[in-house]
């Protein structure tokens, strides 16, 4: 279902410390890179939680773009290994879920490859284009009742976790 | 109660303004997000009187939220946070948006820019609502510091504490500090003898009453955080015990193994079982090399026990484990030479008279294993040719990409010093000569005049295998001169490879130790290239010299000076401010699973085990959130990149996809944020 105007809206999940600052570099030297990734900063790829991944693609976001430090350059070590452990672990969820796994995409760019990251924004919008929107929230009001049974099983969990005083 | 946010809008000049409507975007932030009760736009937002409206509102319309739509938080997150604070909101509260290098900057279309840029600003204000007053907290600093390495760098940073009057501990690999300026006969451009410079420093370090050396040591374990970390390190056993022994050399002397020396000497000369690595060594304690001892070995000798005046000598000594605490760490690790034998077409190792730079330096030097004389591998034949290749093992894919820095103005200083010595001519094979920095140009002019030969190009290949007549018995150097635009073969009698200089074999493991991280190649990542290029990304830990990157003598002494002067902030400030950005753990929630126990990278979760849950210690956490993300039972939570806050932020930034077109009516209908 893809067609010439549609266009992808991405949330990109960038560290504090490498990416975000490539993101920033990019910006200093004026290199041109789709609009379509909106970027949240987090202090580590390590905190992206696969949650905040789903979450992002249930709300309507037709693709996720993680990035990290390049591997051995993490400011918190190792921490963007963990990134890439999660990373494929969502890939494999995706596909449980009957979802294209390329929605998501890992990369690594360093503070200071502010093109490298231009560059992988570019990309990785087109391969999203192709792919055609989600249309995840609409899937769900279709099928509001599978939606309903999803809720019920995340308050059991919650509930589940409580402590009663 | 609804939170009241306030959100700024910056036009940056026409930085913003020229490719986001930005009077659109705070009409529309106004007008469509739940909670905003001022909306307003402004040239400069970062000047006094764009922080002035901020603060005046703050006090005026009651806001309990301020976010601020400009460059990027690491410019001026901090100008905005003081703005909140000098009207009394707390300064977390207060977020910040980039639309000046995340939108304008990158951006070719004004509609789908101020489209990202009204996205960006709905997720900093569903974020904002959710974040939480924060307090910053303070740790005293232990006025003591750690070097680790004591080559010019350390020795630099060392003398610069000390003289302040502050403790310094000095803890260097090898026996003797000096490092690598130690083996050098002359330094460049001025020529000033290297020891004569040196070795006053060194026995400066070695007397100084703030300073405590400990050689022949190593770091093996480092906890703690800036102000008080917690060093172990591992004293190896010299078998010598320090307090008696006077430095007399009489072991030294009268011990009969004799082994070649690859560490100072560069495998030119040798030394004795028991050693001091070089004549002005400080401390001027000898140690026996275990691996080269008769008695250890096969149990008989011990001339040195035997002769000592004092009993020094004591073959049972054990490595010591010693624990100290300091309030920051200075890295000043150094380098090793690249492996020449890596590139076999230059022969090393395979033909005699291929030396590497640090051969050749030892070769150089009055006190080295010729006596300064230039000779071949004979150790007699004076050499009529010489032919010095630049950027072995250094702006070479095939091994490191980066330039070496030091190693044309060394090639020239050899140049020169074969000129001086011999009467031999000189070729400089280079890439390019790159001799930028105070008295260096001139250093190059001076040694065209002097009669040294430049060809321009990397060298294919150094040959014994002779085509001419003349070149029977030589080294043939195989080269195309770009400049001539044709290959040459040019006979020589001695080559002189001049080896990148390569970080540490274990600088990966050091930093580990440390929680710095190391660049692609290996050395040690500055916290900013240009504007803090001697603190890490760890605080309290700072590095200096070539362990963060090649750099000449100078330019190490400059940042051994810098990393103290940075110690010595710290210190004369008495405490430091530890950022609030923490992780903390909901007991009750805990099921003391410890998955996140192993995932921390700084050990700043332990383990209760009476309670049967898992604690962070606060004062060791960096805040990275990686533990936050991992915990099954959603037990730990981070400090403003909480669960709720980064959810918010999501269903902010995709505003449209979840409103639909524009979002209109939103105000009044569902609330953005779950």
């Amino acid at each position: 279902m893809a067609n010439d105007t549609f266009e992808p809206k991405i949330v990109g999940f960038l560290c504090n410390w490498c990416s975000y600052r490539a993101a920033d570099l990019a910006g200093t030297a004026r290199i041109k890179y789709s609009p379509n990734v909106r970027i949240i900063r987090v202090m580590c790829s390590g905190r992206v939680d696969p949650t905040f991944v789903l979450k992002a693609l249930a709300l309507g976001a037709d693709g996720v773009m993680i990035a990290g430090c390049h591997p051995g350059e993490c400011h918190y070590i190792e921490q963007n290994y963990k990134a890439m452990r999660r990373y494929y672990m969502l890939k494999h969820m995706l596909r449980a879920l009957g979802l294209e796994e390329d929605r998501i995409r890992l990369v690594w760019a360093s503070a200071a490859e502010g093109q490298q990251l231009a560059e992988h924004i570019d990309k990785f919008v087109e391969d999203v284009r192709k792919l055609g929107p989600l249309n995840w929230p609409a899937n769900w009001q279709e099928n509001g009742e599978r939606l309903h049974a999803v809720e019920a099983i995340a308050k059991e969990h919650e509930e589940s976790l409580e402590v009663l005083p | 109660m609804a939170e009241r946010v306030g959100v700024y809008v910056c036009h940056c000049g026409s930085n913003i303004a020229g490719m986001v409507d930005v009077e659109e975007v705070a009409r529309w932030a106004g007008a469509n997000l739940k909670d905003v009760v001022v909306a307003r736009d402004y040239k400069f937002m970062c000047s006094s009187l764009g922080q002035a409206m901020i603060e005046e509102d703050i006090k005026k319309e009651g806001l309990t939220r301020v976010v601020v739509a400009a460059c990027s938080p690491h410019l001026h997150e901090k100008t905005f946070r003081r703005a909140c604070e000098n009207a009394g909101l707390n300064p977390y509260l207060c977020q910040m948006t980039n639309i000046r290098e995340h939108v304008s900057w990158v951006s070719k279309d004004r509609a789908k820019a101020t489209e990202k840029a009204r996205a960006l600003v709905a997720a900093a204000v569903e974020r904002v609502k959710h974040q939480a007053p924060l307090e910053p907290f303070f740790v005293k600093v232990n006025p003591a510091t750690l070097v680790i390495g004591g080559g010019i760098a350390g020795l630099q940073a060392t003398l610069e504490l000390a003289d302040a009057g502050y403790p310094v501990y000095l803890v260097e690999r090898t026996p003797s500090i000096g490092g690598h300026m130690a083996q050098f006969d002359k330094t460049f451009p001025t020529l000033d003898c290297s020891a004569c410079i040196l070795t006053p420093k060194m026995s400066e370090a070695g007397q100084h009453p703030n300073v405590t050396l400990f050689t022949y040591a190593e770091v093996e374990e480092v906890s703690g955080s800036v102000g008080h970390f917690r060093v172990k390190i591992r004293k190896k056993a010299r078998y010598v015990e320090e307090d008696k022994c006077t430095g007399c050399g009489i072991c030294v002397e009268k011990c009969p193994r004799k082994v070649v020396d690859h560490d100072f000497e560069a495998g030119l000369g040798y030394r004795k079982a028991i050693y001091t690595p070089f004549p002005q060594a400080v401390p001027r304690i000898p140690v026996i090399d275990v691996e080269s001892c008769i008695w250890f070995e096969r149990q008989k000798c011990r001339a040195c026990e035997k002769l000592c005046p004092t009993g020094a000598i004591n073959f049972d000594q054990k490595d010591e484990e010693i624990t100290l605490d300091v309030g920051n760490i200075i890295v000043a690790t150094g380098w090793k030479m690249f492996d020449c034998k890596k590139i076999p077409q230059y022969g090393y190792g395979r033909l005699a008279n291929v030396f590497t730079a640090l051969e050749f330096e030892r070769m150089c030097n009055a006190a080295g294993p010729t006596g300064g004389k230039i000779v071949l591998r004979d150790g007699k034949t004076e050499p009529q040719s010489v032919a010095i290749i630049h950027c072995v093992g250094s702006r070479d894919s095939n091994h490191n990409e980066y330039c070496s820095g030091i190693c044309c103005m060394a090639a020239l200083k050899f140049g020169h010093l074969v000129l001086e010595k011999t009467k031999a001519e000189v070729y400089s094979f280079y890439i390019d000569m790159r001799t930028n920095q105070k008295g260096y140009e001139e250093f190059y002019h001076r040694l065209l005049e002097e009669g040294m030969h430049f060809v321009r190009g990397k060298v294919a290949e150094v040959t014994d295998a002779a085509r001419r007549p003349e070149e029977a018995g030589k080294l043939i150097i195989q080269v195309e001169d770009t400049l001539m635009g044709k290959q040459r073969r040019i006979p020589v009698d001695m080559v002189i490879l001049m080896g990148a200089l390569e970080p540490q074999a274990d600088a990966k493991e050091l930093g580990l130790k440390l929680g710095i991280s190391c660049s692609m190649a290996g050395w040690y990542t500055e916290r900013h290239p240009k504007l803090d290029p001697v603190a890490t990304m760890t605080d309290g830990i700072f590095v200096a010299g070539v362990c963060q990157g090649p750099k000449d003598i100078p330019a190490s002494v400059a940042q051994g000076a810098a990393a103290a002067a940075r110690v010595m902030a710290m210190i004369t400030k008495g405490d430091v401010m530890i950022e609030p950005v923490v992780a903390s753990i909901i007991e009750e929630k805990c099921s003391g699973c410890r998955i996140c126990n192993n995932l921390c990278p700084y050990n700043a979760i332990e383990y209760d085990a009476e309670k049967q849950v898992s604690r962070v210690i606060t004062a060791m956490c960096k805040g990275c959130g990686t533990c936050v993300a991992a915990c099954p039972a959603g037990a730990i939570t981070g400090a403003h990149f909480s669960n709720e806050q980064v959810f918010a932020e999501i269903e902010g930034i995709l505003w449209d996809a979840v409103h639909g077109n524009g979002g209109a009516g939103v105000k009044e209908g569902q609330p953005v944020s779950a």
